[in-house]
């Protein structure tokens, strides 16, 4: 039986160096959207605790424990990533297989959060957006999840068609931004 | 003309650049206009409409006079102001608005029209023959008209947006502006500073003074280290705050990289967008031309500029200099001459009873009355004591005072405040909520007051912030002396005297204005464009309206100003419109089989933001309807693919998902058993069709609803609404599912064999009949089959997870080609689609409901759902509405055409008889005719009838026959067998 | 502007999309008549001065919003989810 080949949204497209910022692709691996139901809140984060060790976050924070993480990603609504989610989980929750919509990108260097100013019209600076931070914002015209898991590391994800999009902009201001610093 | 050991420049770095060919060379740290003074070149410019010679009035932002256009090709920038513009290695700079060279402009004819071209010329002179307006007068008049030239070429450049965030925003870096800085920062708040030039500092740099005992400029030096400790403070130069608007947002222009040559990657300018929790408003003042005759000529400028030009730049912009003052403050322009070794012909001062700073000669209750030099000036004539003398002078420095530079408070709508005592106009208090005036800006006329006050406004941007101010903050000693000054807007005499440089408007002008009845300011301003040049008037505005103000015989205030709108500087067209060239007008979004389509020669045609194969054209064909009448019968005889991915795919789940699908649907979902698709059709609450598509139940409690590709974030946001703010009762979870699968359609006769070829189980009728769904396993991987179609052929849309779509959709083109059919386009499914007479965004274009699609009997009556009260009203319901029909036309080659207008046998083809309008039509090759579909009155109580289609605009008439709109297959037993 | 999204914090009007005053979350009933349909859908309150006015935080975390604020002044007061609003009858 033939083969279906999986191909990654960003693949051929990064990664991208500039100024001492780089634009690579995360690997693929699991999101899951974990949704709770009406009154479910408390049961799930419990569920959630005992099968993957991360309770439900509070909105604008992302949490991780060996490969799995939790990223709040909106109302009532967080990313479970890295692992597969628990049975135990669709009790309490509307699960919805996210792994495949989104290009998740990973920015990274000194100049980060200068490249991502040009983009989002959201503050990210230490104090405003500490580590275990996750954003729903806006990259350029792109609705966007952002990730900060600490240092000058942040994550983006955009919608998966968007891909090609999202490498062009953040690359035009990674450059533009090693240009400015040369002046 | 340089004068040695004055200035910030460094004299140990030439920089050479071109003026009208010619190179010029000056510092580093010099603009285009201190450059070209140093080098004595007075003549700059041509004035716009008399094209008047004209040199720089001003050293900063404000100027009028000279602007110029800089760079080459494509990439030049006109009305560029040689005030602002740093010179660098290899800059090329214009004069512009000439016709020959600068200094013998064959439009200065213009100049002895004078007295013709006033103010209302235009209005009163181009008005007959009427037949001229649009072939003679407005070309030569355009031609005329306008400053600079656009290049009309695309520019090259490439600039940048960007957002920035602080506790405090100060703008302007001089003396309040830094102290507003310094104790805020010290406070504990994150700031801002942005200054308009290179260098914080202000009129410290442009004035000989000192602070605390020292040189203003090394106490400035102190400050911005101070500044750099605390860690708080980021200092953004060349940075000009363009606008203040709602909730502490403000827009800045930086000019990133205007002062070195053009480079890859390197953003010319920047425009920000500033969110800042406080703001302390520290712009400073402009200095106030006086309006006394031929005050125009290249070598009058203000005495504050000649200052500025003399210790920022070592420049001296004469030989011989005189003054002419209302005020204490220029006769510091004499004294700082006089030290610089410059020679000093007189100040005359408009007021009696002032004593000499310094060892010049004064001239008490002094008037200008008159100048002459054709491209400098050389003479002037004065009236003092009851008499008339000249004095020869090439360079006359004028004062009639300050104005606070208000702009930024007026932005939200507030007007400014005048104080008769001070003669100026105020911030009104409270204007933009966060913001504080301090300094210059808000009257503050001395050093030390600027201090002050920059300190207080820091205090209480830190109160405002809950944040203590720090202790033992003292304010540094300055001279503290603001001067007396007399008003004095305007002198008559012989001659023209200028208010607005830069657009030409004189003191008669704004009479005449007044004496026709133009008597409000803001009439005034547009019957002379006094201020609309794009300087916006900042140095003659208030000038005017004081002349305006005597000329009605009114008081200033009640005259009043005119509105002070963003931008306070121009902003390139290039800034504003930053990131959204090209392709960064939109996002793109690429389907998993773009690659493989373009790969296959298809042209791709935007839906939305996505992009989707048009047609896939075949060797030998050389137009798009050879390629799509061969897709539509490559699907109608065996099979074909295409990508439908692009439409919309919304998880819904929940115990409550069936009640909500059937609020949001006109028809039951509830019902549907787990496993089977249904076709759901969704209002607005209007009663008006929002979307279509259909709707399959995966499980008891998880439903998948696909929109369509154009309604998709609609339809989102819509169910969004119903279920937070309709129907919170109901609980289910909402989310897009439409990136996460790539879906295809397989459609044809051989669509089963095609598919039993790569599922892990094969599917016959019995196991998935017309319109079943359900998981299965696609060369092993998970995925979801859907046995519905939008061609009327045995179809199936078989989905997997994104990563495999691009695998998938070779696989299956290769072997429907191997069927003996293959992938198709957008054309052919439009086709494919017209023939079975489903409909699009075409049909439900937002004004047609259920009953006019013919799908009144989906509206259940068994519960309620949105849109059902208003679909039920009685003028939605008239059989005289525009409906639903097929059209094909009479004579097999007859075509139609999408947009065209349906009228009635024999009825004049005008908008009063129009019976309705064609849609959507294509060629079908299994019919061999053209077809169409449309909304008719009575729509199907005409099938059968003949009636004119009618194109206007690409003068098309058809006679058309009005038939059902399933035109093939119409009992669907293709789809079903 | 800015909206104080009860979830996200302040954010900038850009990621919001408004959809008229608030009383379009006060649908009538089924069987309600002819008027009360008509008002609802048509005859929205679009005063100049305080309002109270529906947005989605669409580019943000999806929450519909009821935004208190002045149409003369610009000013925004505050934001509450408007599922609370309907909760809180």
């Amino acid at each position: 039986m033939a083969e279906l080949i999986a191909k990654s949204p960003a693949r051929g497209l990064t990664p991208v160096e500039a100024g001492g910022v780089t634009l690579t692709e995360a690997p693929m691996g699991p999101i899951w959207a974990v949704m709770p139901y009406r009154g479910k809140g408390a049961a799930l984060s419990a569920a959630l605790e005992a099968a993957h060790g991360l309770g439900f976050p509070a909105p604008g924070l992302l949490a991780e424990t060996g490969d799995a993480r939790i990223a709040w990603s909106g109302l009532d609504q967080a990313f479970l990533m890295g692992v597969m989610p628990d049975r135990a989980l669709a009790a309490h929750a509307a699960l919805t297989d996210q792994s495949d919509a989104w290009t998740h990108l990973v920015l990274e260097g000194a100049a980060v959060r200068d490249v991502l100013a040009r983009w989002m019209p959201v503050e990210l600076s230490p104090s405003a957006c500490p580590p275990g931070s996750a954003r729903r914002s806006l990259v350029g015209h792109m609705t966007a999840l952002v990730l900060h898991p600490g240092g000058d590391r942040f994550e983006i994800l955009v919608f998966r068609s968007m891909a090609a999009t999202a490498i062009h902009e953040l690359t035009r201001s990674m450059r533009a931004v090693a240009a400015r610093r040369e002046l | 003309m340089r004068v040695d050991g004055r200035g910030l420049i460094d004299r140990t770095q030439p920089v050479t650049f071109r003026f009208d060919g010619r190179s010029v060379t000056g510092y580093k740290g010099d603009t285009v206009a201190s450059a070209l003074l140093g080098k004595g070149v007075k003549l700059m410019a041509r004035s716009f409409k008399y094209h008047r010679p004209r040199g720089v009035l001003t050293a900063g932002s404000e100027e009028p006079n000279a602007l110029m256009e800089v760079g080459t090709g494509a990439a030049m920038t006109p009305n560029t102001r040689a005030t602002v513009q740093e010179i660098y290695d290899g800059l090329v700079v214009q004069s512009q608005n000439r016709i020959g060279p600068l200094d013998r402009d064959l439009l200065s004819v213009n100049d002895a029209l004078w007295p013709f071209l006033s103010a209302g010329f235009y209005y009163k002179t181009f008005m007959w023959p009427r037949a001229f307006w649009e072939r003679l007068y407005e070309p030569v008049i355009r031609r005329a008209a306008g400053l600079g030239r656009i290049t009309k070429a695309a520019s090259p450049e490439r600039h940048e947006k960007a957002f920035a965030f602080c506790d405090v925003l100060v703008i302007g870096g001089g003396p309040a502006g830094l102290m507003a800085a310094l104790t805020a920062a010290k406070g504990g708040a994150d700031v801002i500073l942005a200054e308009e030039t290179p260098e914080p500092g202000g009129r410290l740099l442009s004035d000989s003074q000192e602070i605390d005992g020292t040189l203003a400029a090394y106490w400035v030096e102190d400050i911005l280290k101070e500044l750099q400790a605390t860690g708080r403070v980021r200092v953004m130069t060349r940075t000009t705050v363009t606008g203040a608007y709602d909730d502490g947002s403000y827009g800045a222009l930086e000019r990133v990289a205007r002062h070195v040559a053009p480079a890859d990657d390197l953003p010319p300018e920047c425009f920000w967008r500033i969110r800042a929790k406080q703001a302390v408003l520290a712009a400073g003042a402009h200095e106030r031309p006086i309006a006394f005759p031929m005050n125009d000529r290249p070598g009058i400028m203000l005495a504050g500029a000649v200052r500025t030009y003399l210790n920022r730049y070592g420049v001296a912009p004469g030989r011989n200099v005189t003054i002419f003052a209302t005020n204490d403050d220029a006769h510091r322009t004499a004294v700082e001459l006089l030290d610089a070794g410059v020679k000093v012909a007189a100040v005359i001062d408009s007021r009696t009873g002032v004593t000499a700073q310094g060892d010049y000669r004064l001239i008490e209750g002094g008037q200008v009355i008159g100048t002459k030099g054709r491209q400098g000036l050389s003479q002037i004539t004065y009236r003092a004591g009851g008499s008339t003398d000249t004095l020869i002078t090439d360079c006359l420095g004028m004062s009639g005072g300050w104005n606070p530079v208000v702009h930024l408070t007026c932005h939200l709508g507030a007007r400014p405040v005048w104080d008769a005592e001070a003669k100026m106009f105020l911030p009104a208090p409270g204007a933009v909520p966060g913001m504080t005036p301090a300094g210059a800006c808000n009257g503050a006329m001395s050093t030390a007051a600027c201090l002050r006050e920059g300190q207080e406004a820091g205090k209480a941007a830190l109160k405002a912030l809950g944040l203590r101010a720090p202790r033992g903050l003292s304010v540094p000693e300055a001279e503290d002396d603001p001067g007396r000054a007399q008003a004095l807007w305007h002198i008559e005499g012989k001659g023209r005297a200028w208010l607005d440089f830069a657009n030409d408007v004189t003191t008669k002008d704004v009479k005449l204005a007044a004496a026709e009845g133009y008597a409000s300011v803001e009439h005034m301003k547009r019957y002379t464009t006094q201020g609309m040049a794009p300087d916006q008037g900042k140095s003659s505005n208030i000038n005017a309206l004081a002349l305006l103000a005597d000329a009605t015989g009114r008081g200033i205030p009640e005259t009043g100003t005119t509105t002070y709108r963003p931008p306070f500087i121009p902003v390139t067209m290039g800034a504003m419109g930053a990131f959204a060239e090209g392709h960064g007008f939109a996002p793109e979004r690429r389907t998993t089989s773009d690659a493989a389509a373009r790969a296959r020669g298809a042209p791709m045609i935007e839906a939305g933001l996505w992009f989707r194969p048009s047609y896939f054209p075949a060797p030998g064909e050389t137009t798009w309807r050879e390629a799509c009448d061969r897709e539509v019968a490559m699907v109608r005889s065996a099979v074909g693919v295409v990508d439908v991915s692009t439409l919309g795919k919304i998880d819904i789940q929940g115990p409550d998902a069936g009640a909500f699908l059937d609020f949001v649907y006109t028809n039951m979902f509830s019902t549907l058993p787990v496993g089977r698709a249904r076709y759901g059709l969704m209002l607005r609450e209007d009663g008006h069709v929002m979307d279509d598509g259909t709707t399959a139940r995966l499980g008891q409690h998880h439903y998948v609803m696909t929109t369509t590709t154009a309604a998709a974030g609609q339809v989102m946001a819509h169910l969004e609404f119903v279920s937070q703010g309709l129907r919170p009762d109901l609980d289910v979870r909402i989310i897009s599912a439409t990136e996460q699968w790539a879906q295809f359609s397989v459609a044809g006769r051989l669509a089963r064999a095609l598919l039993n070829g790569i599922l892990d189980q094969p599917i016959d009728d019995e196991s998935f009949p017309f319109m079943a769904c359900g998981a299965v396993k696609v060369h092993g991987v998970n995925g979801r089959l859907f046995r519905i179609s939008f061609s009327g052929e045995h179809a199936y849309e078989i989905a997997v997870p994104s990563r495999y779509g691009d695998a998938l959709y070779r696989d299956l083109v290769a072997r429907a080609e191997a069927l003996g059919g293959g992938a198709y386009g957008m054309e052919a499914l439009n086709v494919l689609r017209i023939e079975k007479g489903f409909i699009t965004h075409s049909e439900i274009h937002g004004r047609v409901t259920a009953y006019d699609i013919g799908m009144q009997r989906m509206l259940s009556a068994k519960k309620d759902f949105v849109g059902k009260a208003a679909a039920a009203r009685p003028g939605l319901l008239e059989p005289g509405r525009e409906r639903l029909v097929g059209l094909r036309p009479v004579e097999a080659e007859g075509r139609l055409t999408a947009g065209a207008r349906l009228f009635k046998d024999g009825d004049p083809h005008t908008r009063v008889h129009d019976q309705g309008y064609v849609t959507s039509v294509g060629y079908s090759p299994t019919l061999g005719h053209m077809i169409g579909l449309g909304f008719l009155r009575h729509g199907p109580e005409c099938e059968g009838h003949e009636i004119e289609m009618v194109d206007h605009l690409r003068k098309v008439k058809t006679r058309v026959e009005v038939v059902n709109p399933v035109f093939f297959d119409p009992d669907g037993g293709r789809a079903r067998g | 502007m800015q909206i104080p999204c009860p979830i996200c914090g302040a954010r900038d009007l850009r990621e919001f999309t408004p959809k008229g005053h608030a009383s379009y979350l006060d649908r009538p009933a089924e069987d309600a008549d002819a008027q009360a349909w008509n008002d609802y859908l048509h005859l929205r309150e679009n005063p100049a001065g305080d309002t109270r006015e529906l947005w989605y935080h669409g580019a943000g975390c999806g929450a519909w919003l009821v935004v208190e604020r002045n149409t003369v002044t610009h000013a925004v007061k505050g934001a509450t989810l408007a599922r609370e609003m309907r909760d809180a009858g």
